[in-house]
């Protein structure tokens, strides 16, 4: 069966020159931030991708790649045997992407319009995409959608601010199914909620994936979460996929040193008193982002060629790495 | 134990609004020894952060101290004017927030910030002071102190930033330092960074530390012990590894069952139906009673107090028969 969703060779560019006069006053060069660099990856149908990373490594930019928000500065995104870019070229098919493409962000406070009433912000997806007209079918499918997220038609009558930040979560929940959606991605949907509400969501979101056979991208900082939630799991530094696979490969046997830094970085709640590996250094700035590898400056497997050139992508013990001791050390 | 240094009794926060009065606090008791890390855990408004708020003396009105006492090695902190606060706030009682990059003001360098802190309190000259920031940014791991002392808080990474908070934190050696949220805005690799930092910190200098945050790994790694808050109140407070491992009241229980685990292969995680109650409309009885799934008649009449439960205190009427 082919994947739903398939990146070839993703990258995406940003130019953040300085303004055209102050470049020529002051001669200087036209600089380029590359979010998002070389990715490629499929999603299968009703499978779960996580991808993982620290802040502004590219993994919401791939997210909106996805959706369309973005269009790739190279390489293509097909979703579902479409190409977006000849999508986005004629409205019913961009249309038609839409409806099975929908999407859950992180604030719940800042996604939903604060002076619509709920059942309208839910009705909203249905009426675009003029799914149901008659006016009583919309009021049960509504009904039925807040249901679905454990909430009853009457919530539909009030106004967000008169919920808590999970409940609002599961609004945008049902918003997102409104339009029988057939993928969802989900930008760190628990990042802002507490933990037992983000149990709360994180359960709720495994039951309709498998009522109704969805397909997840799930961007979380959280390698609990995803892996709680997850089938597979991409690992993003600076703009590219450094280690992507089954989650329990990529969690029970890391190879790429990234991963494992990430993993050990961990807090321990079992309280085995073995003290967190404090990683050296940081995120290098992506705008001059180091030769090579980009890990290399924070790894400590480097050895000769990781500042030199950039390891290729390479599949071996069931995943794919980019990592030049990892191919080392297993011929 | 050794004289606690820092002791809070009984502590009522209240907010006046036009439909009432709000207890945001309701009689939290607790006390941190020297070089001793009290974690406090809970949700967001649990009222955590009021309570350190309340410590340091920046309670925003109209949030005031209703009743019960703040003592610090001994003395009643929470009834001194406000002049006479500020020379305790900064000297004896640091405080670290959680965005480092509101925390430090964007017009000045970090060196003028640290000096004017540590010149504020200690007698120092312009350049014995200068000398001692350095040492400050060495200590918490800036590399290249001496030069980037004299750099604005936006040349600093998310990480260093805060570094350079709890240097300014440390800068009068207090002895008592309240971390709110401190590595919450931060990635976890940074995150355990900070932590680590902040661990051999108290150590070395015997700084007492409570440190809120909502983050339960956190708080494993760090705090000898742990008062878990819910709706204003203390449900559960004792020695760390107790608390995480038996914990006795039944909110720790589902607390603690709604994390997810990585050597677990549970296909669900153990949720708390229902929200926290908001403040105006806390439920008769123990305020967990309409979530709590071993509730009984008790629990919907009377309020538990803190109980002993095994080596912990928990406020919960399933201990009550083991303190007869």
């Amino acid at each position: 069966m082919n994947p739903f969703v398939q990146l070839n060779n993703v990258s995406k560019t940003f130019d953040v020159s300085a303004p055209w006069l102050n470049r020529v006053l002051e001669r200087k060069p036209q600089t380029f931030l590359h979010a998002v660099s070389d990715v490629s990856f499929d999603i299968r149908r009703g499978e779960t991708l996580a991808l993982v990373g620290e802040s502004g490594c590219g993994k919401s930019t791939v997210a909106r790649l996805i959706v369309g928000l973005y269009a790739p500065s190279q390489g293509s995104v097909t979703v579902d045997g479409q190409d977006m870019k000849s999508a986005a070229q004629s409205t019913d098919a961009s249309r038609a992407l839409r409806r099975k493409v929908q999407m859950i962000f992180q604030d719940p406070y800042a996604s939903l319009n604060p002076r619509w009433r709920v059942a309208d912000i839910v009705a909203e997806p249905i009426r675009t995409h003029k799914l149901i007209t008659d006016p009583a079918a919309l009021d049960k499918r509504v009904a039925e959608l807040l249901g679905f997220v454990k909430l009853t038609a009457k919530d539909g009558e009030k106004y967000p601010h008169q919920f808590s930040g999970g409940q609002r979560q599961r609004i945008s929940i049902a918003r997102a199914l409104a339009s029988n959606p057939e993928f969802l991605i989900c930008d760190e949907p628990t990042s802002a909620l507490d933990v037992s509400v983000q149990a709360q969501v994180l359960n709720l979101m495994k039951d309709l994936q498998r009522e109704m056979g969805l397909t997840y991208l799930f961007i979380s900082h959280n390698l609990q979460v995803v892996h709680h939630i997850a089938d597979r799991v991409g690992v993003m530094y600076l703009g590219r996929v450094v280690e992507i696979g089954d989650k329990r490969e990529v969690f029970g046997n890391p190879q790429h040193p990234y991963t494992r830094m990430l993993l050990d970085a961990i807090p321990d709640l079992k309280m085995t008193g073995k003290a967190r590996t404090p990683v050296a250094g940081e995120v290098p700035n992506p705008l001059n982002p180091p030769a090579g590898c980009a890990f290399n400056p924070r790894c400590p497997k480097r050895f000769a060629p990781c500042d030199q050139s950039r390891p290729q992508t390479v599949s071996f013990k069931g995943r794919d790495v980019a990592c030049f001791a990892a191919q080392e050390a297993t011929p | 134990m050794a004289q606690p240094v820092l002791e809070v009794k009984n502590l009522h926060i209240e907010f006046p609004t036009r439909r009432g009065v709000l207890k945001a606090v309701d009689d939290v008791s607790f006390s941190i020894a020297p070089g001793e890390v009290l974690g406090v855990v809970g949700e967001s408004g649990a009222g955590k952060s009021l309570t350190g708020a309340a410590i340091i003396g920046l309670l925003e009105p109209p949030g005031r101290i209703a009743s019960g006492q703040i003592l610090l090695n001994g003395q009643r902190i929470d009834n001194l004017p406000y002049e006479q606060m500020r020379t305790i706030r900064g000297r004896q009682i640091g405080a670290i927030f959680q965005d480092p990059l509101t925390s430090l003001n964007p017009l000045y360098t970090v060196g003028r910030q640290l000096t004017e802190t540590i010149q504020t309190h200690l007698d120092l000259s312009d350049a014995a002071a200068r000398d001692r920031a350095v040492k400050l940014l060495e200590e918490v791991g800036i590399p290249a102190a001496r030069e980037r002392i004299d750099h604005y808080p936006h040349q600093f990474s998310g990480g260093m930033r805060q570094r350079v908070v709890i240097s300014l934190a440390l800068a009068a050696e207090p002895k008592v330092i309240i971390a709110d949220e401190p590595t919450t805005a931060l990635d976890v690799s940074i995150q355990a960074q900070i932590i680590t930092l902040l661990k051999r910190l108290c150590r070395d200098h015997g700084t007492a530390v409570m440190l809120v945050t909502h983050d339960m790994g956190v708080i494993a790694e760090t705090a000898d012990r742990v008062a878990v808050m819910y709706a204003g109140r203390i449900a559960e407070i004792g020695p760390v590894a107790d608390v995480i491992h038996k914990p006795q009241h039944p909110y720790t229980v589902g607390l603690m069952g709604s994390i997810p685990e990585f050597d677990s292969d549970r296909e669900r995680l153990i949720q708390i139906d229902g929200a926290m109650p908001r403040l105006d409309a806390i439920p008769a009885g123990c305020a967990f009673n309409p979530r709590c799934t071993r509730v009984h008649d008790r629990c919907k009449r009377e309020r538990p107090d803190l109980l002993p439960a095994g080596v912990s205190e928990a406020a919960c009427w399933l201990h009550a028969g083991a303190a007869r």
